[in-house]
């Protein structure tokens, strides 16, 4: 099962796999991306409960872009989120909040 | 930059093992496989393991060689020393990456590494092949370079505590044994060395320990450095509410310890303490150092940072404090960590027959106590340079806290909660 899954999404990933090849994003870019918000929100934004830091895993992807840009522009305040949103670009921003709300 | 054809050649230089899925019509995404050794149970090598299962639908096999039965944290051991926490709130075990992640992990360590035959030696006489060698072995302190240390009773008194465990514990009875009045001192390599703020807020800690236990002593901080090499106007304010008890002297390179007369000798002064603290000059881990790999300066893994893999040794790919940082880029865990993921995402392509990410992204966070409660921190986010062949932090992003504060001293537990569960649960 799992196996065809994986063959399955290497067929239809085919394409997107030799533009990748050539110098296209990675298939995996949003995954990546997201791995890097980790550390502190947990692995696949499901952070450790009690902790004191905001689980991102399943939260709407309009509301997460839109909080990460005001970290971004200064509207919203932060301890550090307004210095590591400046980091990575608008593009990139959208696929770790997409990536976010995809997960269970 | 990798091209098709390079990972064509790479893929085929893997082996056998490769040449099957690469001749399918879908070749590209093809489930990867194959076996991945890990050495070196840290913030790297243990991230790397669980990312490397988790991100491989456990398709592929790794085993983990750390030598000690448990993980200790260095982040957070600052305040073990200070008194604030206990071994037991930074020690945690490798169940998690082995019943829930399948990793297969070994207490031994690696001796030797037979880079064209893909194999690795143990301690204990065995021998373990792999398709894919994560390298994670943190540093290896030169105590050559500090006269006076040779010999283990001398390193049994001037302790560095730089590496979390026993010497943690052993630092923290010196302190409580020494006497009100007394003089705890703290020698700081020249920069690059793991975890730059690290001393710093180990002085505060002590500081904020001798200011509530034991207040006529002083706090002697003797930094080989010209000044402050993190965090700089943050710790000399800190440094500032510890007046009286805490001293700074900058450009003080150690030219040799007497132990037995725990004594600091600097160019022109000779600093006398109850406790000195010696953090020697260090190096790339042994494994990592002495097999063959590129080193820079002598010391530091040079690596390509699409991959992490070895510039000269193919197919061994090194994480954490044991590389050449890029530009700006700290020696610290949660980099360790960062690595991790960016090197486990381009060995599962490489063992799947694809080009590793072209543009991997990095990101650092360092929170330091300045005394129970309140933390200051640094950040930078890393990006991937193509032209430069290495990340670079992006301008205008990162920076550091406006002042120490309370809200970060709580964000700086939940970060050593999360990343730990990020690397081991």
């Amino acid at each position: 099962m799992k196996l065809l899954r994986w063959t399955t999404a290497a067929c239809l990933l085919g394409a997107a796999g030799l533009a990748h090849a050539a110098g296209q994003p990675d298939p995996n870019l949003a995954r990546n991306l997201a791995a890097t918000c980790a550390n502190c929100h947990g692995t696949n934004g499901h952070a450790v409960p009690g902790s004191g830091s905001e689980a991102l895993a399943g939260t709407d992807k309009d509301k997460l872009l839109q909080k990460l840009r005001d970290f971004r522009s200064g509207a919203k305040p932060a301890t550090i989120m307004h210095q590591i949103s400046k980091g990575y670009t608008e593009a990139q921003l959208e696929l770790v909040a997409a990536y976010f709300a995809a997960q269970k | 930059m990798h091209n098709r054809r390079d990972f064509l050649k790479t893929a085929a230089l893997a082996g056998g093992a490769l040449a099957a899925p690469l001749l399918g019509g879908c070749a590209m995404g093809a489930r990867p496989r194959g076996h991945v050794v890990v050495v070196g149970g840290g913030y790297g090598g243990a991230t790397a393991a669980k990312y490397l299962r988790m991100w491989s639908e456990r398709g592929v096999d790794v085993t983990l060689v750390e030598r000690n039965p448990q993980f200790i944290s260095c982040p957070i051991s600052n305040l073990v020393i200070g008194g604030d926490k206990t071994m037991a709130d930074i020690t945690m075990g490798y169940a998690g990456l082995r019943d829930t992640w399948g990793v297969k992990v070994l207490q031994d360590s690696v001796t030797a590494i037979d880079a064209a035959g893909r194999t690795v030696k143990l301690a204990s006489g065995g021998e373990l092949r792999y398709d894919r060698l994560v390298l994670s072995p943190g540093i290896e302190f030169m105590f050559e370079q500090v006269p006076g240390l040779e010999t283990e009773a001398a390193r049994a008194t001037l302790l560095h505590a730089w590496k979390a465990g026993v010497q943690t514990v052993a630092l923290r009875k010196q302190l409580e044994d020494m006497p009100d009045g007394g003089v705890y001192a703290l020698a700081i390599p020249k920069a690059p060395y793991r975890c730059p703020p690290g001393p710093y807020e180990r002085a505060c800690l002590v500081a904020n320990y001798l200011k509530r236990s034991k207040p006529k002593s002083k706090v002697l901080v003797l930094d080989a450095n010209d000044e402050i090499t993190s965090k700089k106007a943050l710790f000399t304010k800190a440094f500032e509410k510890y007046a009286g008890l805490l001293e700074y002297r900058p450009g003080s390179e150690l030219r040799e310890v007497d132990a037995a007369g725990r004594t600091a000798i600097l160019e022109f002064d000779k600093v006398k303490a109850d406790v000195l603290n010696v953090v020697p000059p260090q190096r790339a881990g042994d494994i990592a150092a002495r097999s063959g790999l590129k080193l820079i300066n002598g010391r530091w893994v040079d690596i390509d940072w699409q991959t992490f893999e070895s510039v000269n040794t193919p197919g061994v790919h090194v994480l954490g404090d044991a590389i050449f940082p890029a530009p700006t880029m700290p020696k610290s865990g949660h980099m360790a960590n960062q690595h991790a993921k960016v090197a486990a995402a381009a060995i599962l392509n490489l063992l799947a027959g694809e080009a590793p990410n072209p543009a991997p992204v990095v990101m650092n966070t360092c929170y330091s106590f300045v005394d129970s409660k309140n933390v200051i921190h640094v950040t930078s986010v890393h990006q991937y340079d193509a032209e430069k062949k290495t990340v670079l932090p992006v301008p205008g992003s990162g920076g550091v806290s406006a002042a120490a504060n309370e809200l970060e001293g709580k964000y700086a537990l939940a970060w050593a909660r999360n990343i730990w569960a990020d690397m081991l649960v």
